[in-house]
């Protein structure tokens, strides 16, 4: 296992570090691209501040002519789609990441455990489908036809529940941080199997559910390629970022065909506030993770360290 | 293996105990074990389907029309490599990925040096949490951001053109400009990531070894090339040729939303990933769509053993299984 990475300083700042021109130089590329990838969300979020009025008149601008809070007053207007699903996605995350944090420790407890005998079984179990699948036709036939997920909210939860990459994760936490006395000594108290899970392992092995949870909260909240599959007729349960990608070609149709369907047409894509409507939305979905992003960076950081190098 | 129970005294319950325990442990597995039996090794049974000519008979139910679908070997295969498309698609999975690889491992260690080598912690701690932000968002959001500077009609790159009194590139009609954006697009979302995994390697180097070398009168770029890069060059390898061994798997978000799904840049934007679910989803071709996915699944199991085989001989510790 690698150490979290933090960038550690030797005591003495300029003994052997590289010369002050040079870190100059390292200093601007490394802003330059930092830049890159802050930059257009904060774009966005100019956006979606900018009054449609200035939208038109000089397009997408970092200094519009005029700002507006219009589109957020209309995403809190049009209600009923959007807060649904707002609802859907922490619906989704909620849900989908208690079970699958579940699954995944009772699954990786076992495997860790070296008096188990069956464990290499269940180890090749979860490795093969890593290296193998039956493809994506196959598995969206089976999901929807044989296992009926098909416009539901299991359609959109279950298919995410189990990652043989978690498992890794988990059970090298438990590796790391369970001592096998540990669970010797509890067995010898007389304490059960479960029990010894969840009473004695689970406090220690906290950072590594921490860790899996963060990775499946984000993956839930992130997901729209399982609603593009699953959900294609009942609207009630689609989630914010499917419902954005929706929206996009909702919009981008009556734009690009307003002439061809003559003046009314274009007199609804114009009153809308759609441009910055949409990208109200976007700053809506991206808040939460900006938001708790400074906090949990170190523990997605320790996980994906593990996972990288054996995963 | 370990006696786990030595303080019980009679020797058939202990035996009896010791069953009662694997049952237990096996219980706890269970769930996971029966999800990915019904989710990953079912629809593995799912692979004739490129052997079949599948359609819907009476009743219709999926076991039922694959059962009474036709055999027609490798009829699919041959269709799937008669078409045009083909070798254009394989040509793009391959050239993408193989850029991304060799682009992707090149910035990340140079920018993982960079940032170790910066004296302000506080600047380096700013940079990593800047650059690794993209990674948590998703396609769907990187295609917004993306529209919002490239968006025909208000985008800020048309507008500038128009304010030049340049003709304006329609950027999601011109193929010809994508190899580029997309090759941005999957740098800046995972740019970041690799930075810190290298960065983690790096901080995990034992500093004796660059003060001897300083001592030994070693300039900054001497240890750079013969301390930090000799440490990382096992990772870079392994990383490389696992990745390598995913050559053929495409990521469907960025080639399916980055480019807004649009069909005219087609051309270099389909990959095998989306040219799967698309001969799918929008011709409905279970034949061709599972036969492109079963060759890719085949051709990828390959790699990802073949690499395997040569992490393993190169440092047997690192490798997968």
């Amino acid at each position: 296992m690698l150490p979290t990475p933090s960038v550690t300083r030797r005591p003495n700042l300029r003994l052997n570090a590289v010369s002050a021109p040079t870190e100059t130089v390292f200093h601007a590329v490394l802003l330059l691209f930092s830049l890159f990838c802050v930059v257009p969300f904060l774009f966005v979020v100019i956006i979606s501040f900018t009054s449609e009025e200035s939208i038109r008149q000089i397009g997408y601008s970092f200094v519009p002519q005029s700002w507006s809070t219009q589109a957020y007053a209309y995403v809190f207007r049009i209600g009923d789609a959007l807060w649904r699903s707002y609802f859907n996605s922490f619906f989704i995350t909620a849900v989908g990441t208690a079970l699958s944090v579940l699954m995944t420790l009772l699954y990786a407890y076992p495997l860790f455990r070296r008096d188990f005998r069956q464990r290499h079984f269940f180890n090749f179990l979860s490795f093969f489908t890593m290296i193998f699948g039956g493809g994506l036709v196959p598995t969206y036939i089976i999901c929807k036809n044989v296992l009926g997920l098909s416009e539901n909210y299991a359609a959109l939860i279950v298919p995410m529940l189990f990652s043989p990459f978690n498992v890794i994760i988990m059970r090298t936490f438990l590796q790391t941080s369970v001592p096998t006395e540990l669970i010797e000594a509890a067995t010898i108290d007389g304490s059960g199997e479960y029990h010894t899970l969840f009473r004695i392992v689970l406090p220690v092995v906290k950072p590594g559910v921490a860790t899996v949870a963060l990775l499946n909260a984000l993956a839930y909240w992130n997901e729209w390629f399982l609603a593009l599959l699953y959900i294609r007729q009942n609207t009630d349960l689609i989630p914010l970022q499917y419902l954005l990608m929706k929206m996009q070609r909702n919009a981008d149709f009556i734009a690009k065909n307003s002439h061809l369907l003559g003046a009314e047409a274009a007199n609804v894509a114009v009153n809308l506030p759609s441009q910055s409507l949409k990208m109200a939305l976007v700053v809506l979905i991206v808040v939460p993770i900006a938001c708790a992003y400074p906090f949990f960076q170190r523990f997605v950081v320790a996980g994906l360290t593990i996972g990288s190098v054996k995963g | 293996m370990r006696a786990m129970n030595p303080g019980l005294p009679r020797h058939d319950s202990l035996i009896g105990s010791r069953r009662r325990k694997a049952l237990l442990l096996a219980s706890m597995a269970a769930p996971g074990a029966l999800w990915l039996l019904l989710l990953r090794y079912l629809p593995m049974f799912g692979i004739v389907l490129a052997f079949k000519d599948y359609r819907a008979f009476k009743p219709n139910t999926f076991w039922n029309n694959i059962l009474k679908s036709d055999w027609v070997g490798f009829k699919n295969f041959e269709f799937l490599f008669r078409s045009p498309d083909t070798g254009r698609i394989i040509g793009n999975t391959l050239l993408y990925n193989l850029t991304f690889i060799v682009l992707g491992l090149v910035i990340a260690v140079a920018f993982a040096i960079m940032l170790n080598e910066l004296t302000s912690r506080f600047a380096a701690k700013t940079y990593q949490t800047l650059m690794f932000f993209p990674y948590f968002l998703s396609w769907v959001v990187a295609s917004y951001f993306l529209l919002a500077f490239l968006d025909t009609a208000s985008g800020m790159v048309p507008n500038l053109q128009k304010l030049a009194g340049q003709d304006v590139i329609d950027w999601y009609q011109s193929p010809q400009y994508w190899p580029a954006l997309l090759i941005g697009a999957n740098l800046w979302k995972n740019i970041g990531y690799s930075t810190v995994l290298y960065l983690a390697a790096i901080t995990g180097i034992d500093r004796a070894q660059y003060e001897a070398a300083a001592v030994d009168g070693a300039t900054k770029w001497q240890q750079i090339r013969h301390v930090t890069l000799p440490n990382l060059r096992t990772m870079i390898i392994i990383l490389f040729i696992l990745n390598v061994g995913k050559i053929f798997n495409a990521d469907f978000g960025l080639f399916y939303n980055v480019p807004l799904n649009s069909g005219s840049l087609y051309s270099t934007t389909q990959v095998i990933d989306t040219y799967v679910y698309r001969a799918y989803m929008n011709s409905g071709s279970v034949g061709m769509s599972s036969a492109a996915g079963l060759l890719q699944n085949v051709v990828g199991f390959v790699c990802i053993i073949a690499a395997n085989t040569v992490v393993r001989r190169f440092d047997p510790d690192s490798s997968l299984f």
